[in-house]
């Protein structure tokens, strides 16, 4: 029945394939249906190859097969986007580094960073870690014979679409929703997979209650697919080409696009990854998450709050008044309910604050939460609307993002990634917890020289754009604030290399580790160790 | 089902009695500082709504009692702003360039507004300094290709230098090479005089070969002494100021090409008082005549 269904699915996406690069014109279309075609090829390839495989359905084992390619795939994902951020980083201080060429143009590689650092690898991790999280904590095994590979395999097509596709010229210009109808609807396609498979995990668990990881994750899964649906709501001008134009006009537009962007931070970078805290934190330390009472309290607050914040990115623009009243507030009124996961992540360690001093892996954890409280307070000051006038269009904005990105979202992720490799590849530990070290201090002062060298650029070119003369005429021309940020574009640059370097450092790591060498520091190895297999292990007592 | 809270042995806190995977919660209660900010913020939200315009209703919105709106505030301060210029903009409009000049304190303004208005139109070609580079002229030096006075540097701004505008300044250097109109040699050899001209030294017979051909093609539009003629656009060639580059090869280019270089004209894109403004300002760098 799973290989039936398997195969029909790839046979229509064969054939949809082929049928495109028959009958489109549009030389990307028939690039990226040739991409469709090659992949339902192998797809089918691999159902065909493993239809009896026993290991598919055994219902006494862990699913980790998906997982493990995930994961992988966030390290080389993360890798890529991190690079092409950075080679923004210096065009923007050196113009010429731009090339003259259409695909090594800022304006196609920055989508192109974006995607693949928020969506390549952070929906990777996600990935990885809601489906490692939610079989253990439900002790089920993951719903589903086909489906998580799909998810999985599904999620890096669409990676793969979206980034040739920008290189390409190809691009709907919505700011972190940039890819085309056609791989839109593919998202659809996997995302609602990906929505099932969790649901029915968590459908079958047995355990008596759903833990909060799970809440995260499943608020994250379904509010992204809503966002998703509405902010992409297009009308193709040919069922064969790539070009659409969405529906909404005007401030309609921008205000559906900034409550998807907004949103997007909200509930992909910022709901998806508390799941990964609440999971990985009390793993890792091996201690009880401090209060259950406040993961309620701030879970919902959080939910409710948060869905209302994005007028906040149109202050002072054509949005009406009341829209940007209400987006301010409700970004000051969020402000305690991301602090509410803050404090849960670092109030786990009482008990465990010496782990800070002897396991990277646990400081990785605690400083990303740090991060995210430091930015949790920032984006509500930053929308208070007198603040945002000064600081709106500067690259204080670039310098707010990236320390949740790069601190938060970042820093959580390698720690998470750093706890699952050794359990999914049964392994003692990591190859080399020296170079966790290293990765952790040379992201960490990357990080730092990031965003202290946006905030000055940014509040430097903040207060020479509303400069006046005593006559009423402007102090500086728009070119002379440019280049006032020539320096802080070059520290930008220096803590971006770092902070790629960092990731080489983690991917060699990882690799030595899935490998299967030697540990090089076996004694200096924390004791925290991987959940026991689903057959084995205490066994839970039936929900009534 | 059974839960079986315990007591956490580090915190002395009882736990929830919920295990997944290991992991066990603390029943603590919300911290209450983080309760009370969280009332606080929630209070000032409100606050906030009462007095700004904040929620949509069936027929358009609440207000607020202090009756702000964001229209409104950019209007006043917009009018604000041309009041207090109104009095300069409405005497420089009503003026000439040289009654402005001879009047300190309108004179100050104008500079003023031209320091600005040139750092956003006229810098990324000509230098933020006014420096110029190769292909757009040093505007700060007193070599002016179509005159150094207010009134021709007015009409410079304003029309453009071969642009679409009706009005525009052109001028129109063969293209001596391009068009077969010289010999290779010969353009060296113009070259070559033309470069004698501001005192470099070179092949004497070249040079005499050259001036025959200046005095036929080339005298016409930039003078028998090679002085230029500013009427026509035609550049002084005995300055040592070279627009195109001093070098050889760059002089024997712009012989072979005409080089033909467009500066925009700003009329229906700056308002006239603007481009007055400019005028001055750009008089004033040092080589206004």
């Amino acid at each position: 029945m799973a290989n039936s269904l398997a195969l029909a699915g790839a046979a229509i996406c064969a054939a949809l394939g082929l049928v495109l690069i028959v009958a489109t014109e549009d030389k990307v279309m028939a690039f990226h249906a040739t991409l469709l075609l090659l992949s339902a090829l192998i797809a089918g390839w691999a159902v065909i190859r493993r239809r009896d495989d026993a290991d598919l359905r055994d219902q006494t084992k862990y699913f980790d097969g998906p997982i493990k390619v995930a994961t992988i795939a966030a390290v080389f994902w993360g890798i890529a986007g991190f690079l092409v951020g950075d080679v923004i980083a210096w065009q923007l201080a050196f113009p010429v580094l731009n090339f003259d060429l259409p695909w090594t143009n800022f304006g196609r590689l920055r989508p192109l960073h974006t995607s693949a650092v928020i969506f390549a690898f952070g929906g990777n991790v996600l990935l990885a870690t809601s489906f490692y999280c939610v079989q253990r904590t439900s002790r089920a095994r993951l719903a589903g014979v086909w489906s998580p590979w799909f998810v999985v395999w599904g999620f890096q097509l669409f990676v793969v679409l979206a980034a040739t596709g920008y290189l390409l010229g190809v691009t709907q210009g919505k700011e972190y929703a940039e890819p085309e109808w056609y791989v839109d609807i593919w998202l659809t396609i996997v995302w609602v997979a990906y929505l099932l498979v969790f649901l029915g995990t968590l459908m079958k668990r047995r355990e008596p209650h759903i833990y909060v990881a799970n809440w995260f994750f499943l608020a994250f899964i379904v509010t992204v697919a809503m966002l998703h649906l509405v902010n992409n709501m297009t009308l193709p001008v040919s069922w064969t080409g790539t070009r659409s134009y969405i529906i909404y006009s005007g401030v309609q537009d921008a205000m559906t696009q900034w409550w998807y962007g907004h949103n997007a931070v909200g509930f992909f970078l910022t709901a998806g990854f508390l799941g990964i805290m609440y999971y990985f934190i009390p793993k890792r330390v091996e201690r009880p998450v401090y209060s259950y009472r406040l993961s309620i309290v701030h879970f919902w607050s959080l939910i409710f709050l948060y869905i209302w914040a994005g007028p906040h990115h149109l202050h002072y623009t054509a949005l009406p008044d009341w829209a940007q009243t209400l987006g301010a507030t409700f970004s000051i009124m969020l402000w305690m309910p991301s602090w509410g996961g803050m404090i849960n992540g670092l109030m786990t360690l009482s008990g465990a604050w010496d782990r800070l001093r002897t396991d990277p892996v646990v400081r990785l954890l605690v400083v990303s939460v740090a991060f995210y409280g430091m930015s949790t307070f920032e984006g509500p000051l930053m929308s208070v609307k007198a603040v945002n006038s000064l600081s709106h269009y500067t690259d204080w904005t670039i310098g707010h993002v990236h320390s949740g990105a790069l601190g938060w979202v970042g820093m959580v992720s390698f720690g998470a990634i750093y706890c699952l490799v050794p359990w999914l590849w049964n392994r003692k530990g990591m190859y080399s917890l020296k170079l966790i070290e290293w990765h952790f201090w040379i992201a960490t002062i990357g990080i730092l020289l990031y965003i202290t060298s946006m905030w000055v650029g940014g509040i430097v070119q903040g207060l020479m754009w509303r400069a006046y003369d005593a006559l009423g005429f402007l102090q500086y021309s728009f070119a002379e604030t440019v280049e006032a940020l020539h320096i802080p574009y070059l520290i930008r640059a220096t803590g971006g290399l770092l902070f790629v370097i960092g990731s080489f450092i983690m991917a060699y790591n990882v690799w030595r580790t899935v490998r299967g060498d030697a540990l090089v520091d076996e004694e200096d190895q924390p004791s925290s160790a991987a959940a026991p297999g689903l057959d084995t292990g205490p066994q839970p007592v039936a929900a009534e | 089902m059974a839960e079986k809270t315990e007591i956490d042995d580090v915190t002395g806190v009882e736990t929830t009695g919920h295990e997944w995977d290991g992991i066990k919660e603390l029943n603590n209660p919300l911290p209450r500082w983080w309760l009370w900010t969280f009332y606080v913020c929630v209070i000032w939200s409100v606050l906030y709504w009462i007095v700004y315009p904040a929620w949509p209703t069936m027929t358009g919105y609440t207000k607020g009692i202090w009756g702000y709106s964001q229209r409104q505030a950019v209007k006043a301060d917009l009018a604000a702003g041309k009041a207090a210029q109104a009095k300069f903009l409405t005497a420089i409009e009503a003026s000439e360039l040289d009654d402005i000049r001879g009047n300190p304190e309108l004179m100050r303004f104008a500079l003023a507004g031209g320091r600005t208005a040139f750092a956003d139109n006229c810098a990324p070609c000509h230098g933020r300094g006014a420096e110029g580079t190769r292909g757009y002229p040093n505007l700060n030096d007193d070599d002016w290709l179509w005159g150094g006075s207010l009134s021709a540097i007015y009409e410079t701004i304003r029309y453009g230098i071969r642009t679409t505008h009706d009005d525009t300044r052109l001028s129109d250097m063969p293209k001596f090479g391009a068009d077969e109109i010289l010999e290779p040699g010969q353009i060296k050899d113009a070259a070559n005089f033309v470069l004698s001209l501001s005192g470099r030294p070179g092949d004497a017979a070249s040079i005499a070969r050259g001036k025959a051909v200046y005095a036929d093609h080339c005298s016409t539009c930039h003078g028998e002494d090679g002085s230029g003629i500013a009427a026509l656009g035609a550049p002084n060639l005995k300055d040592a100021l070279w627009l195109f580059g001093s070098r050889q090869e760059d002089v024997e280019t712009s012989i072979r090409t005409g080089r033909g270089g467009v500066m925009p004209h700003w009329d229906g894109r700056l308002d006239d008082t603007l481009i007055k403004q400019l005028t001055l300002f750009v008089h004033s760098l040092g080589g206004g005549q």
